[in-house]
């Protein structure tokens, strides 16, 4: 079981030290990828999703963070005792991450070529092997021409600001793709495009992750961005994991009451007007609700949602929800 | 048929850069009739936003005609008279930059109703009543826009907009920042005082499924001009122009009664060009899949299909 997970977290704590107090943020977070797997981890703004996948990689300020408790597994290997040495191994040739925004992703004052033949350049070493000028350029050439990117001699000699958004996301998919072997994290790749630009975009990565075999984490707040991509999606609240399921089983057949409020309130395209917003808003992370930290919000709120945080329970075919609803069954 | 309360006709938006003519807006016409709520869509450097600008003043028009109730209105902000921008208002897109972040809520709700002469205490019991309207707190007043959620701040931008008894607003992204919930819950309010102030909206925004929920009619724009226009129950049912059929099947949708209801899939491709150098011909000519050798030579005329169904394609116009 354990070698067939690329990611495992398990009961995740991280706090935020911060000028006003202590911010829990999150709050016992079990998560898992295994090899091949696409998953999908969607929630609203400042759920802590991408606190989730920055802990991965252990790339998270620290401080103000910390981690409280918990468990990170990449393949088999705890994260957070890693030595730095091994750390810098791993973000060098196992796993890579797209940010949201490319602009602040590429540095300003390189060429877009030179910043991927870095990249090519690090991960050969890493591997063992020595690299030349000419292998490099070689290399950059070809991923440009994976990401479909139109003139790859030439583009590689244009700065970030010489390019549109579109393509300055695909350069950096491209850098992602360079050194992800085993895992990559897009946290919110299409957010900041436009609609027919952000299909291409998404199209591409899943085209690519399908190709190589790579197991991919997309982080999105778009619900159907990432119903189209992947295998099996987890939702989360405020620091937790409140459901997970395969796409389809989700999305005909959502069970959290979170869940279920999250798809009512996103506007069809079927029309039938605005469905009303689920009530009250995100906790306070210095002093969060205890239990479920739902509660406040839940309609099916009861006394003992507010003493304990519930358990993952099994609801059907890798069907998992964390609400006491769904404990008797 | 209802009265049009906004005409625009051959409007043109032009700005004179360092790298040549930016043509924002170009050529566009339509009307927002009264009480409804006209959708403009399209994807970023458009054009909408800059319509709506030259439309509230803030810019003036390079050419053509804007009128408001009859009245010639294609003039800068400073020459409208002060009665008018009462009777326009507008809400932005990003509240964090919108609201003076130095400034209490009180202050901010107040300004407008300052501007149009209303007296101190009278100013108060309106804020006031402008807060219980939005569902704010009446302890909100002496907040500082940083102090609260972003949701609150639109809630607070709107209640800004709506201080001086507008007839028309115009609403610029209102919920793009926001998260679907808040958004569902801002919808609804603007959807409410819509009916009970009776309001007509100039409504703007990217995201198409959102818009089939809220607007009466839309029009969707491309490269600066208009390349659709449509009410909106056919613009979802019967899309005609290529553009609009590669955005409608790009949209990400959740359910399968949606899948359903959206085109066949056109694979979208290429990029919006630089509007400094716009293709020759129809504007949509590189990137679409229906392009003969007539799209590249000659723009085409905008046509009644039928009723109220507006399209700019050669396709059609045969």
């Amino acid at each position: 079981m354990m070698s067939e997970m690329i990611v495992d977290i398990r009961d995740l704590y991280v706090n935020f030290n911060i000028y006003e107090g202590v911010t829990r943020v999150l709050n016992g977070v079990n998560f898992r990828v295994a090899k091949g797997e696409k998953v999908g981890l969607i929630g609203e703004a400042g759920c802590g999703k991408t606190t989730t996948v920055k802990s991965i990689m252990k790339i998270l300020q620290m401080p103000p963070a910390e981690v409280m408790g918990g468990e990170i597994y990449l393949e088999g290997l705890d994260v957070l005792k890693m030595s730095q040495r091994d750390l810098q191994m791993m973000r060098r040739k196992t796993v890579s991450m797209i940010f949201q925004d490319p602009t602040a992703a590429l540095n300003p004052v390189f060429k877009v070529g030179d910043q991927i033949g870095d990249i090519i350049k690090y991960n050969q070493l890493a591997l063992g092997n020595k690299i030349s000028k000419e292998e490099i350029h070689e290399k950059t050439v070809q991923v440009l021409k994976e990401v479909q990117m139109p003139d790859p001699e030439r583009l590689m000699n244009s700065y970030p600001i010489q390019l549109s958004g579109g393509m300055r996301q695909r350069i950096s998919i491209a850098m992602a793709l360079v050194s992800a072997t085993n895992l990559l994290i897009a946290d919110e790749p299409g957010t900041n495009l436009d609609v027919t630009i952000q299909d291409q975009v998404l199209r591409l990565l899943g085209d690519l992750v399908e190709d190589r075999g790579t197991s991919i984490i997309l982080i999105s707040h778009a619900l159907g961005a990432v119903k189209g991509l992947v295998d099996r999606v987890y939702v989360m609240y405020a620091g937790s994991m409140v459901e997970a399921a395969n796409t389809e089983d989700l999305f005909s057949d959502p069970l959290h009451p979170y869940t279920k409020a999250l798809f009512k309130a996103v506007p069809k395209l079927t029309g039938g007007g605005i469905p009303m917003g689920i009530p009250g808003r995100i906790p306070n992370y210095l002093s969060p609700p205890t239990g479920c930290r739902f509660n406040p919000r839940c309609s099916h709120a009861k006394p003992e949602c507010r003493e304990n945080a519930p358990p993952f329970y099994q609801v059907g075919d890798g069907h998992e929800v964390a609400c006491y609803l769904y404990g008797g069954q | 048929m209802s009265k049009e309360i906004v005409v625009v006709k051959d409007l043109k938006k032009w700005f004179d850069t360092d790298e040549g003519i930016v043509r924002a807006v170009d050529d566009i016409s339509f009307t927002i009739n009264e009480g409804e709520t006209f959708g403009l869509v399209g994807e970023s450097g458009s054009g909408k936003s800059t319509t709506a600008y030259t439309l509230m003043g803030i810019y003036t028009p390079t050419a053509g005609e804007i009128s408001y109730k009859g009245m010639d209105i294609s003039m800068g902000i400073k020459q409208r008279p002060l009665s008018l921008k009462k009777e326009m208002q507008m809400v932005f897109q990003d509240p964090g930059s919108s609201l003076n972040p130095k400034r209490s809520i009180e202050q901010i709700i107040e300004l407008p109703l300052q501007v149009h002469g209303i007296a101190k205490d009278e100013r108060r019991k309106r804020v006031i009543e402008l807060l219980q309207m939005v569902e704010l707190p009446e302890d909100y007043l002496d907040r500082q826009p940083t102090k609260i959620g972003g949701g609150e701040k639109q809630m607070v931008a709107i209640a800004r907009a709506l201080a001086t008894n507008p007839t028309f607003v115009t609403l610029d992204e209102p919920t793009s920042a926001l998260d679907v919930s808040m958004q569902a819950k801002i919808i609804n309010k603007l959807i409410e005082f819509q009916e009970t102030l009776d309001l007509s909206y100039l409504f703007i925004t990217h995201n198409l499924s959102l818009m089939r929920n809220v607007a009466t009619r839309v029009g969707i724009m491309y490269l600066g001009k208009l390349c659709e226009v449509a009410p909106t129950g056919t613009f979802f049912s019967k899309p005609l122009h290529p553009y609009t059929k590669m955005l409608l099947s790009s949209i990400p949708v959740i359910t399968r009664e949606e899948e359903a209801v959206k085109p066949d899939k056109v694979v979208s491709m290429g990029e919006i060009p630089s509007p400094v150098n716009v293709p020759s011909g129809c504007y949509f000519h590189p990137r679409c899949n229906e392009c003969t050798e007539r799209c590249k030579r000659e723009d085409p005329p905008m046509v009644e299909v039928e009723p109220g169904h507006f399209v700019k394609c050669h396709t059609l116009s045969e």
